[in-house]
């Protein structure tokens, strides 16, 4: 009885957390651009959506906006990170303070705080200032999750490679960064997530003529979301599906492989 | 202390090569900045005027008058051509925002009906500043096998009968109207008493009204989810085409008559592509394409003569004169009327 009651509940959180996404593909095939009527399956939206530059353009927007600012954020983070490392511990406390207030502040008047900035310098906005606010955005989210890593590891290693005659260079290389990977890669996983996530400050930086798929989305809510838009969140959740599936197999696999290898070299 | 220089030296460098990055405006290429409302053009016509004219079209949507006003007004971000609806434009002519346009670019102006250039002077008194694009009326669309009498007045929306069938508007403006219509009063009112008085209606109707929403008055109707709904008429004919049991009515009471027409901001920086553009949206073919795509009324009288007589003579889709006549056009009525009418707005809304 509390195994069937157990996975009743398992069930009930599966299908509040995915019926709406599944709702929303089936509704990507629906011949009727309502969705209060099922007119027959079609792929019409799919091809539409990929005929029609201006969602192709703000897809490619996004993407390309979310990895940039991935790597910027994620390479500024992690020297960051190594700098705060080597701070006293009154200015560390200092910095990593000043590093939480822009993740506690609501977005909005991070929005429009970049957006008055820009407006001050006299930048127009555009891709650039979107990238730029992103970056600043996501570098915060990056120390967090390099920080712990950080401090999990002993600066004796480091100075174990410089002591055998390796230049800090090359320590920092072979030591120390294979030591923090996975937290870079969640940092940077996380921003990436984070900044193809971001509507409110990508509304406030972006010029004319750029959209992201967000801000894309929010201009149709006049004459009522198309039904391309259902076929492209279907793409991407795929698209997120197979990533988050090759995220967890490859290393497995991977690590099979260079096992069997050690062990080739090893008979050898 | 010298490494806090380079510092600074290296902040300021990254900053103005930033504002370099901003300012530079590339080459000599033709272009034209667009700004419309989401889904208000049939997207194929984009490339063929690039392809007529050679000036390459940046296109950007909005969702809202009050999402698009800020932006032209604080200057950030330079469009030539933009697509507000009447009150809107009313306002932007007070500020000073908008510059005349030269019609002498426009010679497809000939096939805009006279009686919509007429019915804009509500808004734009000398015809100077607007070439309308769009139009229509706010009704009621009923689902015929869901009521019992035809509709012909406001006051259905207040019928017990129909208690938890009813969809509002939420918006301000157009809330206010059905109430203010309903009275017989001017859907323009600035008399306080009778904003007050259409309050006071708004949250007696509450109870009965199923919803307040926007764009999903569409679905739920073709869906049969409701009887009443307050609605557009340029969603009719689309409704109509998904569910041929729903009918749209102008109440005798009068309404709202609407217009989104092409305005030029007067700081565009490609005034004449700008004209262009409006001329080139004013052939009656590529109004005809666009007619077919947003299904929202044409003030083009070219592309009327192409579509068919069904459609043609629907007075939900394309009202006639004696229609129109019972029509008023939304002016702006001043930031402290404005405030005014939010604030009630919210205390039905609150209620």
């Amino acid at each position: 009885m509390k195994k069937v009651l157990q996975k009743a509940y398992l069930a009930l959180i599966l299908i509040f957390l995915y019926a709406p996404i599944l709702t929303l593909m089936v509704l990507s095939f629906n011949a009727s651009k309502s969705r209060a009527k099922w007119g027959g399956f079609t792929l019409r939206w799919y091809q539409e959506m990929f005929d029609s530059s201006t969602i192709m353009d703000a897809l490619y927007n996004s993407l390309s906006i979310a990895l940039f600012a991935a790597i910027i954020a994620t390479l500024i983070g992690v020297l960051a990170c190594i700098g705060i490392q080597a701070m006293g511990k009154g200015p560390r406390a200092i910095c990593m303070t000043l590093n939480n207030i822009p993740i506690l502040n609501a977005e909005i008047v991070t929005g429009l705080s970049l957006m008055i900035c820009f407006g001050a310098f006299g930048i127009s906005l555009g891709y650039g200032t979107i990238l730029v606010s992103h970056v600043a955005f996501c570098i915060p989210y990056v120390i967090l999750s390099v920080m712990p890593r950080l401090k999990t590891t002993s600066s004796a290693a480091y100075e174990a490679a410089m002591d055998l005659g390796a230049p800090p260079i090359q320590a920092f290389f072979r030591v120390v960064l294979p030591d923090l990977m996975p937290g870079i890669l969640s940092g940077f996983l996380l921003a990436f997530t984070m900044s193809l996530d971001d509507f409110v400050i990508s509304y406030f930086t972006r010029g004319r003529g750029i959209n992201t798929l967000s801000t894309l989305v929010y201009t149709q809510v006049r004459r009522g979301i198309v039904p391309t838009m259902y076929a492209l969140s279907t793409v991407i959740f795929l698209a997120v599906l197979l990533f988050l599936l090759a995220q967890n197999f490859l290393p497995q696999q991977l690590e099979k492989l260079s096992r069997r290898h050690h062990a080739r070299r090893a008979h050898e | 202390m010298k490494r806090r220089m380079t510092a600074l030296l290296l902040a300021a460098l990254m900053v103005l090569a930033l504002a370099g990055c901003g300012g530079g405006n590339s080459g000599s290429e033709e272009v034209v900045y667009v700004y419309n409302w989401g889904e208000y053009i049939d997207e194929s016509v984009i490339p063929q005027f690039e392809e007529e004219t050679g000036i390459k079209v940046v296109y950007d949507t909005f969702e809202t008058n009050e999402a698009m006003y800020p932006i032209i007004e604080q200057g950030q971000a330079v469009y030539d051509v933009v697509c507000p609806s009447d009150y809107m434009i009313q306002k932007m002519i007070a500020n000073d925002l908008l510059a005349e346009i030269n019609f002498d670019n426009i010679p497809n102006l000939q096939y805009i009906g006279q009686a919509y250039m007429d019915a804009s002077q509500g808004f734009d008194p000398e015809n100077k500043y607007s070439v309308p694009y769009t139009w229509g009326t706010v009704g009621i669309l009923y689902n015929t096998t869901m009521v019992d009498e035809p509709i012909t007045s406001w006051s259905v929306l207040w019928d017990e009968k129909y208690s938890g069938e009813i969809l509002m508007q939420k918006s301000v403006r157009d809330a206010f109207a059905v109430a203010l219509a309903y009275q017989g009063h001017s859907i323009n009112s600035t008399n306080q008493d009778e904003i007050l008085a259409a309050r006071d209606l708004l949250i007696e109707q509450k109870p009965l009204v199923q919803a307040y929403v926007i764009d999903q008055v569409r679905d739920k109707m073709i869906g049969n989810e409701a009887a009443i709904g307050v609605i557009y008429s340029g969603e009719y004919l689309y409704c109509k085409e998904e569910n041929p049991d729903l009918a749209y009515v102008v109440p005798e009471e009068g309404s709202c008559l609407w217009f989104d027409s092409w305005v030029i901001p007067k700081n565009a920086e490609n005034k004449e592509n700008a004209e262009k553009f409006i001329d080139f949206l004013c052939r009656p073919d590529i109004a005809l394409k666009n007619f077919e795509y947003i299904t929202y009324a044409t003030a083009n009288t070219g592309a009327m003569e192409q579509i068919d007589e069904e459609t043609l003579n629907d007075v939900g889709i394309f009202a006639d004169q004696e229609t129109m006549d019972r029509c008023e056009v939304f002016t702006w009525l001043g930031e402290e009327t404005e405030a005014f009418y939010n604030e009630c707005w919210t205390q039905v809304l609150a209620e």
